[in-house]
């Protein structure tokens, strides 16, 4: 338990030094209902700059979607992932077979709900890999089956700026910089909106955000 | 070297505190002045600045008061944080990062441990010889030229002015000044203080006498009036603190005027690199100031010169 909060301290405190993240909130950042926070994905640095940013309240009952292919290795990164993050860890690799594929998918969501179901909020990151910081890739339809399925939970759309600056792919340290993170209004799914039409929407609620100054 | 433990400087710290009280009291009388909505804005900037110098203060005085590693400190974060902002406004590419990686890693600390253990000849060269030569030979390891002479010109400038300029206000103190032994903490606090309270009179009579604006394509709010009011006064001021020093009156007088000038210069400077950047401030860490390298943009001209003329003169 102490190990925990004193890793989580120490973790914040790393976060502010090198990114010196300070959120800009369009949504109430007071509000405890659960909420899907999904962000670009640009740096490894994204899971714990979204968790570190986030009011201790909030962040005491939002659990970050990270890759188990990852996360999942190693000892001080289980570690930190599992008993720090409080992370939901999901398999990322396709399995062979299709029949298998949709097993996996259909897991996935199903933890992805209980999740929200146990009144506790998600950070996922729908376009499933890092890119290159520059753009945002198309999104996945996972966060399109998600919002089908709990269509009430409102989705908040979050930008991360310069954090492939600060920690680019195959970096091992860090450069010390400014980084941003907007955390943007709320928004849900359209009663009958199309899968396609849905993702490219919550694409563009991020990329407005990279607009967005104080 | 203890705060309480030295006269002089107990007096230079009690001066700065009445001068901020002082301004304080002006602002709050002020406050209830401002009918119009811009006289009221510029209030509201005038209190939060005040405000962010007694914050500035206290840190400060923390520094000078656990003797010259406080200080040394000190100054090493005010490094890091200026060089943070720094980066965070450079176009930079993949194949900087490693080197961007070693000024924070290992020049910044290295320069400072050389300012600590006094060691004047590897504090004088660490940057303009070793790092220079260093850092563009990690840059082309990474093997790509696109813009390479602006890439690795602007990482030396970034260095210099964050790291190796700021590294010479701490430094003042290993300076050994025949009968000055031990008090550079005092040479310090002449140089913050002409330094900064020729930006607040250069900004106090600009606001209230300005007419002439002296640079306007770079920094439209600095004028003519401001800067030979302002900065006329606080080579007075700095004159009138040469009892602190190891220097006479006049020795003082042209020493303020050195880092008048000096400053005036940095402001100048750090302004048109935040024009070429297109932002207004470098940061916003400190509420009406901007960002660490916006309060310190003077000091970093003032403070290498300083030094140096110090130490060919008095040593």
């Amino acid at each position: 338990m102490l190990l925990e909060k004193i890793v989580s301290a120490c973790l914040r405190g790393l976060c502010r030094l090198f990114t010196g993240a300070n959120p800009r909130w369009l949504c109430d950042p007071r509000s405890l209902a659960p909420r899907v926070y999904f962000a670009n994905h640009c740096s490894h640095l994204d899971t714990v700059v979204v968790w570190s940013t986030l009011p201790d309240t909030l962040r005491e009952r939002t659990r970050p979607v990270a890759a188990r292919d990852y996360w999942g290795h190693g000892t001080v990164r289980r570690f930190v992932a599992e008993r720090v993050f409080d992370a939901l860890l999901i398999d990322r690799k396709a399995a062979e077979g299709t029949e298998l594929v949709e097993q996996q998918r259909q897991e996935t969501l199903d933890a992805m709900t209980a999740v929200l179901d146990s009144e506790r909020s998600l950070i996922l990151y729908p376009e499933g890999t890092r890119g290159s910081g520059e753009a945002v890739q198309p999104f996945r339809a996972g966060l399109y089956h998600l919002a089908r399925t709990r269509p009430a939970v409102p989705l908040v759309p979050v930008y991360l700026g310069n954090l492939a600056r600060i920690l680019p792919k195959g970096a091992a340290l860090p450069v010390p910089m400014q980084g941003r993170v907007v955390f943007g209004p709320e928004l849900r799914i359209a009663i009958g909106e199309e899968k396609h039409a849905f993702l490219e929407r919550c694409r563009q609620a991020v990329l407005e955000l990279a607009g967005d100054r104080a | 070297m203890s705060l309480f433990a030295d006269r002089e400087l107990a007096w230079m710290i009690g001066g700065i505190l009445a001068f901020l009280s002082i301004a304080s009291l002006i602002a709050g009388v002020l406050k209830g002045r401002a009918r119009s909505e811009a006289a009221q804005a510029t209030v509201a900037n005038l209190v939060a600045r005040i405000r962010a110098w007694w914050a500035m203060v206290v840190v400060f005085g923390i520094a000078i008061a656990t003797g010259g590693y406080g200080s040394l400190v000190m100054f090493a974060i005010v490094s890091f944080l200026a060089m943070r902002e720094f980066m965070t406004l450079l176009p930079t590419r993949r194949a900087d990062h490693r080197a961007m990686v070693w000024t924070f890693f290992l020049f910044l600390p290295a320069q400072y441990y050389f300012v600590a253990t006094g060691w004047y000849g590897m504090f004088a060269l660490l940057i303009p010889v070793y790092a220079y030569l260093l850092l563009p030979s990690v840059q082309v390891l990474g093997g790509d030229t696109e813009d390479f002479l602006a890439r690795t010109s602007r990482l030396q400038w970034v260095l210099m002015i964050c790291v190796f300029c700021v590294s010479h206000a701490p430094a003042l103190q290993m300076l050994e000044i025949p009968g000055y032994e031990g008090q550079g903490a005092k040479l310090l606090l002449f140089l913050v203080v002409v330094t900064q309270i020729s930006d607040v009179l250069q900004y106090t009579v600009g606001k209230l006498f300005g007419r002439r604006k002296a640079v306007p394509t770079v920094s439209p709010n600095k004028t003519v009036e401001g800067y030979i009011g302002g900065g006329g006064l606080a080579v007075l001021i700095g004159t009138a603190l040469w009892w602190a020093t190891p220097f006479a009156p006049w020795q003082a007088a042209l020493l303020s005027l050195v880092i008048v000038l000096a400053g005036i210069a940095g402001g100048l400077v750090m302004s048109a690199v935040k024009r070429d950047r297109q932002v207004k401030d470098f940061g916003a860490l400190i509420p009406g100031h901007g960002g660490v390298l916006d309060r310190i943009d003077s000091l970093c001209f003032s403070a290498p010169l300083f030094f140096h003329l110090t130490r060919f003169f008095f040593t």
